[in-house]
């Protein structure tokens, strides 16, 4: 018999969970159910779905602190934010159309408990760097806090930073509060066009060394662009290096004019205002352009940015991908061909895994295989392998909090 | 304060142990005479003193791995140590333990600005970093008052922030790697020039774990594009109350200073007494805004926050107008803490954080308890952020007042609690604030907290006797309470 428990408050969850660990009957937990198809497929009979946990409990922006139960529709926090002219500065993203879900699905407990962070990571943070405070029940059937409600605090060990990304294996997240941040009142776009990954990287880097505070750097090759849906994008007719600048109106419109004139040498350029801005950075954020087959193996790869181009040329020259960059150069995404597409055999058993992670080589990174078919993210490594020492230490993590492997096993690393 | 019982089995075993050390550390790199060894008997804390086992000074990964697997072997206690300025008695040598003092890493290995980061020893102090990174218009953002000493590796283990952490964040924000090493001797690679940890964050867990986890033997920090220009505004309020709405309307209003401090009447005075800072002296509270970027936007939140500060009272406002009246602002708040020095034989540096709304009712019950202990307290506060810095001015040589002093600021560092704060914003709990934590914490709080302790050191020979006020075994930690297999909640709902 399968079972999925709708908890309705905190204390509803530790029955459950405390319930999961004297039986050691796993559990997977279910947050909206928009990331169900991200990481290693979950055995686990019966489930735990968190989405009865919702509300805002406290928003007070001129503290920049906002506490909700982990339930709550990220679209809903995200409104409310707006009303104030705030926002969550990590600019999570939303994968649910990239993994076959819809749009605006996720909560706020997922988007932490897996540390989705978008463009603006570079300049802003991480979902990690905006967690203050967590209520959660461990795989003991316990309930903990750690963190507050106050942006300042090492007291105690930071155990917000442990759980967000740690995908629901060490604990069910209750209530959690963020760090929201003050939202830009003005947003552009520089457009450089037609550079290669080359040029393009050399471009980001001087724009990232540069005072005019770039809060977002991607490159699109030529293809990518093409099918952008902000018209000037798609029409270029090349490769498009897009440079975002965000601020008060005339500070904004300074900055744009110097980044053109520093890089004038290198490109031609256009601008985006506002809303083409918002548009465009809303669709590298979701990754919409790979929103597609489910099929299609989808990697995410976090390299050193110098990195970036010499890893995405060594898997595409021997799998013939397509990509794009984000954070400067430091994050590649690059999906495969389709199945039904020409893509070698080798490739398909084992969605690339072996040519992506051999490109990291000694520079140093990591691969995460976000989209592919259950059957592949089960027999490949979804995550980042470990070294033994490092797999030993995550393990004895997770018997700290987790004993019995009672929530979500095996969703990062087989017997975690 | 109560240390756990020092071994004395181990006490007797000094020679030998020293000796096992020195065939790891060969010649001065261990010490164990006992006058060399008062040079390290204490740190920032300086309330608390004693002299440790054995000094080690290593000077490699390799050494430290095999220093650490020596001791868990012998099951002798390790305390590492920066530059000794915790302010939390984090660095506190335990009288069996050896202090594995991290002074001799003091290399920076790489400097990549392309990739916007610098590879260090944990030795290297934090405005080292800066220092070598400025001519090329470069800085590494957080800075603690005491960024002239202290070590980027006990930053680390702090977690340290400074005063323009409400916009550059604090120490963990600003990682992107560490090398590390286990009380087991294993080397671990956390991060590296890329961003994001690819399994669970022990990156963000070592952060702010002040020495219990793991040794730091090499970082990797973010370098950040200094500012392309800096001003500063000297706001001056009738009451505290004023300059808190002042702080609260200027983030309502969208703008995160790069830096935002506030000083009360006592610290004020001692400071302008001191550097003669030229503040205002007929003020109950002082705000300095500091405001940095682009000059077009700078100069257009300057004229704003101004605005903002008339609007909320303000009595006294100036702009700086070069760098050296920026500077002036600054030295007054930058000489807070020996300024206080100089008025009071000594004094008592506290940090508690709580929401920014709280504090007029905190300073109210702060100065009712300053009548009930006797003794006089200056506030500076890291206004944006809502991290208060009581000082305590005490004498230590009037028999009492010491244990006075700490019982008033137990009594503080609960307050912040009870408001919806906490105990320590930046300085760590180290010896000082371990006996606090129940204030903030229950037993299940602390117990899953120790169980990630055990992760990474289940002999507790790690900094013992710092953080938690009762370490639990690891092997009782482990072991799990179940209420045997019933399904006993007949209202919870299922599908
Ligand atoms: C005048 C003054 C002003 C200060 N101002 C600030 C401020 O503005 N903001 C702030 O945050 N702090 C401040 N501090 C506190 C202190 O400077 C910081 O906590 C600093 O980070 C400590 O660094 P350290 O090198 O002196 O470390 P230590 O005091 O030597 O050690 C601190 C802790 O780190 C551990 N540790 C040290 N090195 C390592 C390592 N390599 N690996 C593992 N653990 C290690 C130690 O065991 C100890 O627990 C101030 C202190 C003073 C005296």
């Amino acid at each position: 018999m399968s079972t999925t428990f709708k908890p309705e408050n905190a204390d509803q969850v530790v029955e459950a969970v405390a319930w999961a660990a004297a039986e050691a009957q796993p559990l997977e937990i279910l947050g909206r159910g928009s990331k169900r198809g991200f990481g290693r497929p979950v055995q686990a009979a019966h489930g735990i779905d968190v989405s009865g946990l919702t509300g805002i409990t406290l928003y007070e922006p001129q503290e920049l602190v906002l506490s909700a139960r982990a339930g709550t529709p990220l679209a809903e926090i995200e409104a409310a934010l707006e009303d104030a002219h705030q926002q969550l500065a990590f600019e999570p993203a939303d994968l649910g159309p990239l993994l076959g879900a819809g749009v605006g699905q996720g909560s706020i407990g997922g988007m932490l408990a897996c540390n989705l962070s978008g463009p603006r990571r570079i300049k802003a943070g991480a979902a990690r760097d905006h967690f203050l405070g967590v209520h959660a029940v461990s795989g003991r059937g316990e309930a903990f806090k750690s963190g507050g409600r106050v942006v300042k605090n090492v007291t105690g060990y930071d155990m917000c930073k442990l759980l967000a990304g740690s995908h629901g294996t060490l604990a069910v997240l209750t209530d959690v509060t963020v760090k929201v941040m003050p939202a830009p009142e003005k947003t552009r776009t520089v457009l450089l066009l037609g550079l290669d990954d080359a040029g393009a990287l050399a471009a980001m880097t001087q724009a990232l060394q540069s005072a005019h505070e770039v809060s977002a750097a991607a490159h699109l090759p030529a293809s990518i662009a093409a099918g952008s849906a902000v018209s000037y994008v798609a029409g270029a007719g090349a490769a498009v290096t897009v440079l975002r600048v965000e601020g008060p109106g005339p500070s904004v419109a300074y900055r744009c004019a110097a980044l053109r004139k520093d890089l004038s040498d290198l490109a031609g350029s256009e601008e985006l205002h506002s809303m083409n801005s918002t548009a465009l950075w809303r669709e590298l954020r979701d990754v919409a352009p790979f929103v597609g087959p489910p099929e299609r193996p989808l990697w995410r790869i976090s390299v050193p940015p110098q990195e970036g181009p010499r890893v995405a040329a060594e898997i595409v020259g021997s799998l013939g991908a397509a990509y794009f960059y984000d954070w400067g150069g430091g994050l590649i995404w690059l999906a495969l061909p389709g199945p039904d597409e020409s893509a070698s055999d080798g490739a398909a058993a084992d969605a690339g895994a072996g040519v992506v992670r051999a490109a990291l080589g000694a520079a140093g990174g990591h691969a995460m295989l976000v989209r592919a078919p259950e059957a592949l993210r089960a027999a490949v490594p979804v995550f980042q392998p470990q070294d033994p020492a490092m797999a030993a230490l995550t393990t004895r993590v997770k018997d700290g909090f987790d004993p019995k492997r009672v929530l979500n096993p095996g969703r990062m690393y087989a017997g975690v | 304060m109560r240390m756990p019982d020092p071994e004395q089995g181990i006490i007797a075993r000094r020679a030998e142990i020293a000796r096992a050390l020195n065939a790891i550390v060969p010649g001065e790199g261990v010490i164990w005479d006992d006058d060399e060894l008062r040079v390290y008997e204490s740190d920032g804390l300086t309330a608390y003193r004693q002299a440790p086992l054995i000094v080690v000074l290593p000077e490699t990964t390799e050494q430290v791995s095999r220093v650490l697997a020596y001791c868990q072997a012998a099951g002798v206690k390790v305390v590492p140590r920066g530059a000794g300025t915790s302010l939390s008695g984090g660095a506190l040598p335990l009288a069996d333990g050896v202090l594995l003092a991290m002074a001799k890493f003091n290399r920076i290995l790489d400097i990549d600005f392309d990739n916007r980061c610098a590879v260090v020893e944990p030795g290297v102090t934090n405005l080292g970093i800066t220092q070598a990174v400025e001519h090329a218009g470069f800085y590494y953002a957080p800075d603690p008052s005491s960024q002239i000493a202290c070590t980027i590796g006990g930053n680390v283990a702090e977690n340290a922030g400074g005063v323009h952490c409400l916009k550059y964040g604090l120490t963990t924000n600003n990682l992107l790697g560490l090398e590390m090493v286990l009380i087991d001797g294993t080397v671990l690679t956390l991060g590296g020039k890329h961003l994001d940890s690819e399994g669970y964050d022990l990156l963000g867990l070592m952060t702010g774990s002040e020495g219990l986890l793991g040794v730091v033997t090499e970082v990797t920090v973010r370098l950040l594009r200094k500012p392309e220009t800096a001003r500063a505004v000297l706001l001056g309020f009738p009451s505290a109350e004023q300059a808190g709405d002042c702080v609260a309307a200027i983030i309502g209003a969208g703008i995160v200073p790069g830096g935002m401090e506030m000083m009360d009447r006592l610290a004020i005075h001692a400071a302008d007494d001191f550097v003669q800072a030229g503040y205002p002296r007929d003020v109950e509270a002082l705000l300095i805004v500091e405001l940095d970027g682009p000059r077009v936007e700078v100069d257009d939140l300057i004229s704003r926050v101004t605005g903002i500060a008339e609007a909320h009272g303000a009595t006294t406002s100036r702009v700086s107008n070069s760098e050296a009246e920026r500077d002036a602002f600054w030295a007054g708040r930058k000489a807070a803490f020996p300024a206080i020095g100089r008025i009071s034989p000594d004094y008592y540096c506290m940090d508690g954080t709580i929401p920014r709304h709280k504090l007029p009712i905190v300073l109210e019950r702060m100065r009712e308890m300053s009548e009930k202990y006797g003794l006089r307290v200056a506030n500076v506060f890291h206004a944006g952020d809502g991290n208060l810095h009581p000082l305590i001015l005490y004498d230590a040589n009037e028999p009492g007042e010491l244990e006075r002093t700490e019982e008033f600021g137990a009594e503080i560092l609960k307050l912040c609690v009870e408001v919806g704060g906490v105990l320590t914003g930046e300085h760590g709990v180290g010896v000082e604030k371990r006996d606090l934590m129940g204030a903030m914490f229950t037993e299940t709080d602390l117990k899953h907290q120790q169980r990630v302790k055990c992760a990474f050191d289940p002999d507790a020979l790690l900094n013992p006797g710092k953080m938690f006020p009762e370490l639990h075994r690891c092997a009782e930690l482990g072991r799990i309470h179940v209420s045997g297999g019933k399904l006993p909640f007949p209202d919870l709902p299922r599908f």
